[in-house]
Order: C-alpha cells, then structure tokens, then sequence
C-alpha cells in the first residue's frame, strides 16, 4: 500500500514556459506549489497547455531555460521520466497490446527488479483494489473502454509512483462509465493521499476530483482555486464562461441603479456608467410580471426533471438564463419577471 | 431492372464488380496452374506433337539427379540466408533512419532514398555494375582487399563462393523494400506506448525495443518476412545475369534451373515439375508463416 496518507511529495513548478522547436509558444512562464496528497485539477479547452504542464511535470517535456521542477527538495527539472517515479495514465491508456492485463499491471515492478514474490503480491493488490479480478489473464484487446482505463490505473499505482499524472483519463469513455469511474478515481485519490494531477476538459470532472482547480487559457493560468472559488468568486470573464453556465446583464448604473433592457436592479455602491453584471441561472428567480426587476419573454423551455431551465429574451441584450425547481409549467412567448438574488451578482 | 428485387440487384452488381478479376484469375492463373501439374507428369518437349504419362518420373529425375537437387539444395541456401539478414539490416537501418529523421530529418531522407535506390533500379543494369566491381583483377572489391593486404577472390567462379555472393547482392537488393515497410511500421507505433514504458521506468534503449517496438512490429514483420522469402525464393536475374547457374552448378538455383530446361532445352514436362515443385516450396512457406505467426502478431 502507498501508506502517504497526508504526506504525499509536494510539486514546485518555478517559472516553466514552453517553447516548441517550430516557436508556437505552448506555456508563458507559470509558477504553482502543489501540496503533498492534494489533487489538483488543470481544466481549460484543448490548446491552454494544461497537458504541456502536466508533460512538464512527467518529465516528457523539458520548459524553457530558467523553469524548474521541484518534487519536495529535490530538483528535478533535469531528470528524465524513466527516474521520476512518477505514474501517469494516458487518455489512450497506452497499455501494452501484446501482454495480458497481469503482465501490464507488473511490467514496471519487473523493470524495476522487484522479486517475483514482491511482483505478485503487489499485482494482487491490484487487482483487487480496481476490482478486476476476473480479467486478469485477458488480452488488452478482448477489454472495453472502462476495463481499459482500470487497468492503465493499476499499472501507474503499481510502481507506488511519488506522483500520478492523470491525462484526460476518462475522455475516450461514455458519459455513464465516465461519471462511475469519477467515483471510483475520487475514492482510489482519497485512499491512496497520493499527490495526484489530472488534466480535464471536462468541468464536471474539475469539480468533483479537484482539491483545487487550475483553470488555464491560452497558455496562461486564469485562476487557481478551490471549486466554490472558481465556481463562486470567478476572477475574470473567461473562468466565469468556462465554468458552469453564466449569465451576462449589461446597461448603465445611475444612483445605484442598473437601468437594462428589460427593467433595473438595484446595485450596492456602484459608479455611475456603463456595466456588466454576471449571475448563475440558479442565482435568478422568475417572478410576476409586475412588479420583477426585470421583464422578459420565454423563448425556450427545457424540462430536466429536478429543475426547468428556462431562455428569457428582451430581459438583457443577450437571453438570460434562469433554472427554477418548481413545477409550474412554462410556454414559449409567455411573459414572465425575473428576480436576482442580489448577493450573487458578479462584478468583473 | 424491372422486377428485380434491391437484393438481386445489389448481387448482380456485386458480381458484375468482381466478375471480371476472376474471370482473369481463373484463365491466366487457375487454369495454367492447373495444365503445368498435368504436363509435369508428361514427358513433354516444346514443339512436339506428342506426348507421353510418365508418371512421377520427372518428380524423380529433380529430387535424384545431382543437378536437380543441387538447384534445390542452392535455392534453400540462398533463401535461408537472404532472409534474416536482410530482415535484421532493413530493421537496424529503419530504426536508425526513424530516429533521425528527428534530429536530421533531410540526411535521413537522403540516405532513404539511397537505400531504396537498389529497389528501384533494374537488376539487369545493377548486375552489369556488380561483374565490374567483383572482376577478380581489375574490380574495386579486390583492389581494396589487396590494398589491406587481403587476398582477392574470385568472387563469381569460385564454386565455394559463389552461391554466397550472390545472395550478398540478394541482401544488398531487398534491404531498401523491408526498410521501408519497417519505416511504414515503425510510424504507425503510438508514441504514448513509449512514454508509458520510460513512465514505468525502462530506461534503456533495449527495453523500450523489446517492451514496445518489437511486438508493435509483429505484423509489418510477419508481413516483411513472407515478401522477403517468396522473392528470394524466384531468385533469377542475378544467376541469369552473373554466372548463368555456374560454375558448374554452383550457382544453379530452381528458377533457374526451370528457364534452362523449358526454355533452352525444351523440356516443357520436366520444367512443369521444377515449377511445381517451386510453387510447393512457395506455398507451404507461406502457409507456414501465417499460421504459425499470425494469431501470434495481432493480439486479438
């Protein structure tokens, strides 16, 4: 067992930018401390460099001249990936096709030099703990998707990596599998206290595994936080956009006042001019239409079950979004008043 | 197509599509297949009139006469050289050229090209190049051998020697075709594979071969290797060209052995039996290979 409970290596990254031979420019220079057993969550669209990082971090990529990695005390920037000690599982699970599920799991013990008893304990452990037991002497092609990536992860614990990258691991997968191998993933991290970095697109992802989420764009950090900070305090437009659904009010304040298309919200110590304000669609209720800070006609309704969510046009320049629990019906073009809960509203 | 059902009609296109090949396959394949067996148990000679059963008696004369089984007896030589060292240098120059195309990727093309060249040139005009660079007094290869105090040979006319010269040329000829489908093969391996085995710690060169490159090779290798024999198996232009099988049968190989005898001396049945028996060879051979091999290189 990995006992590292709460003692996991801590990651330094100091200044690592990175430069392609053809001079695209993957990272500006980011510096982040990763505490040992925490995960942290890089989340951003394909291109942000949140897997150039995580490659920084392998070891698959070396940053630009002056960036540094640091594991604990020691610097590593200059170590390959092969004496990391580091267990990474790839999007692809890059599991090797011509040996059994068995071989995969022991294949870095063996490279290692373990004894043949240590390998098969260990494997046992394995085994057991992704609860696949029974595919054991199965070829890789004979697994489905979800098998597949079971299997990747108990080949990168095996070798009781320091650190376990993760790369997009679950996006290969359909939404049913990806939502129970987020579980199992969320227990096994948790378990384990391994320090633990696990690339995402997927913000749901970011959400339930992240002890923090970096969320990237462009080759820079937007925000580091906890999911109530990045979900919550968003500090610039593109974290909040990212992020869950977000609505988008603009007009000008005068007295306090923001005056919108569809009618006026009152605003705590704001300056006089031009604003846009920001609030989740749950942050919004629908109310009558007489006496609703604003006013607006129902363009969409979308039943989910729990909830209705609904599109509210001439509300604001662009649709507004709102979600509500009830179980009152909606129709298109019907007139409806909106309320916003006023200690929700973004500011950015 | 009135009153034909969508699935008549499909199948009648299905057969007008592959109709045509194997009409062409039965009458220039199947069919003189099948009319070379028959002769080889004739005692046929071109030209004539008629003609003879004779039973196996042909079959007889090739596995008994010293010629015939010497002509076997090269032809497996040859072939069991030519194969694994032209397997082994096309993969070591495949593996080189991969690796450099990353650091020096013009040189690596250049010599591509290069090694190809062999490949694509034609035998007979290569043939030409090798008689004067093996020339026992006047040719490159025994002026150097002298020029490091070396003894010259006589590389086409010595009855020892003979045999594996030509299968060197035979090398030198088929490196540049395995090269490039080891190079097709050795693009087509996911590169994660080798970052997940220097992830687990291998971190030597042969490691990584062995873990990833070699059985991610398997079938462009099983595929190389069927090519390779089949091809060394019809050696001809450089016996034709250089040493006309000798010097006295040193260098008499089966395909060889079957011009001379069907087209020089007319033997038209004996001739059928050296191709059938060849065909045998060729056949089993392959059967052979994709038996054994091929559950062994697919992983399913």
């Amino acid at each position: 067992m990995v006992d590292s409970r709460g003692r996991g290596t801590s990651i330094r990254i100091r200044e690592c930018a990175k430069t392609f031979p053809d001079g695209t420019r993957a990272l500006e220079p980011m510096s982040l401390e990763i505490h040992g057993g925490e995960t942290v969550v890089f989340l951003g669209p394909s291109g942000c460099g949140k897997t150039t990082t995580l490659r920084i971090i392998a070891g698959l990529e070396s940053p630009d001249s002056g960036g540094q990695v640091w594991f604990d005390d020691e610097d590593v920037t200059a170590l390959p990936i092969e004496h990391r000690n580091v267990g990474m599982v790839f999007q692809s699970y890059a599991l090797f096709p011509n040996m059994n599920v068995e071989e995969n799991i022991a294949y870095g013990l063996k490279i290692r030099k373990f004894s043949r008893g240590e390998v098969s304990s260990r494997v046992e452990e394995m085994l057991d703990m992704m609860q696949i037991h029974e595919l054991r002497h199965r070829t890789i092609n004979q697994l489905s998707g979800g098998q597949r990536q079971r299997v990747a992860l108990a080949r990168a614990i095996a070798v009781q990596p320091k650190v376990l990258l993760l790369d997009e691991p679950l996006t290969a997968l359909d939404a049913l599998l990806r939502e129970r191998l987020r579980v199992d993933i969320d227990r096994l991290l948790r378990d384990l206290g391994i320090t633990a970095v696990y690339v995402t697109h997927d913000q749901a992802e970011a959400m339930s595994l992240g002890d923090r989420i970096v969320v990237m764009s462009h080759g820079r950090v937007a925000q580091v936080g906890t999911p109530r900070q990045i979900y919550f305090e968003p500090r610039d437009p593109f974290v909040a956009d990212f992020i869950g659904t977000m609505n988008r009010l603009s007009g000008v304040v005068e007295n306090g006042v923001l005056t919108a298309r569809g009618g006026s919200v009152e605003l705590d110590e704001h300056p006089d001019g031009p604003i846009e304000i920001l609030f989740r669609p749950e942050s919004a209720t629908i109310g009558n239409t007489g006496n609703s800070m604003l006013q607006g006609r129902v363009s969409g309704v979308f039943f989910l079950g729990d909830r209705t969510r609904l599109i509210i046009e001439e509300a604001g320049e662009e649709p507004v979004i709102v979600e509500t629990a009830g179980s009152r019906e909606f129709e298109t073009g019907q007139r409806v008043g909106v309320d916003i809960d006023r200690d929700a509203i973004l500011v950015l | 197509m009135i009153g034909l059902s969508r699935r008549a009609r499909d199948g009648l296109t299905d057969l007008w599509l592959v109709g045509p090949a194997s009409l062409a396959l039965l009458v220039l394949i199947f069919v003189p297949v099948v009319a070379v067996a028959i002769l080889s148990f004739t005692d046929y000679q071109f030209g004539a009139r008629t003609f003879n059963f004779i039973g196996l008696e042909n079959y007889k004369t090739l596995l008994t006469d010293p010629i015939g089984r010497r002509a076997i007896t090269n032809t497996l030589l040859y072939v069991a050289i030519v194969i694994p060292f032209s397997m082994i240098f096309a993969l070591l120059v495949a593996i080189g050229l991969h690796g450099m195309a990353s650091w020096a990727a013009p040189l690596s093309r250049i010599l591509r090209a290069a090694y190809f060249l062999p490949v694509a040139a034609t035998l007979v005009a290569m043939a030409i190049a090798w008689q004067m660079l093996l020339h026992p007094s006047i040719g490159l290869v025994n002026t150097f051998l002298n020029a490091i105090g070396l003894p010259g040979q006589a590389w086409l006319s010595d009855r020892g020697l003979v045999l594996y010269t030509l299968a060197a040329i035979g090398i030198w000829q088929t490196i540049g075709y395995n090269m490039v489908l080891f190079l097709a093969g050795l693009a087509a391996i996911p590169g994660h594979l080798y970052e997940a085995a220097a992830c687990d710690g291998a971190d030597r060169q042969w490691e990584r071969f062995w873990t990833v490159t070699w059985p991610m090779l398997g079938p462009t290798t099983l595929f190389v290797l069927v090519v390779t024999a089949t091809n060394s198996f019809r050696v001809f232009e450089t016996v034709a060209t250089l040493t006309k099988g000798g010097p006295a049968f040193a260098s008499d190989t089966l395909v060889y052995a079957l011009y001379r005898e069907g087209f020089v001396y007319f033997k038209a049945g004996y001739a059928s039996a050296i191709t059938i028996v060849f065909f045998v060879f060729v056949l089993v051979l392959t059967l052979t290979q994709f038996g054994l091999l091929e559950r062994r290189v697919h992983y399913r």
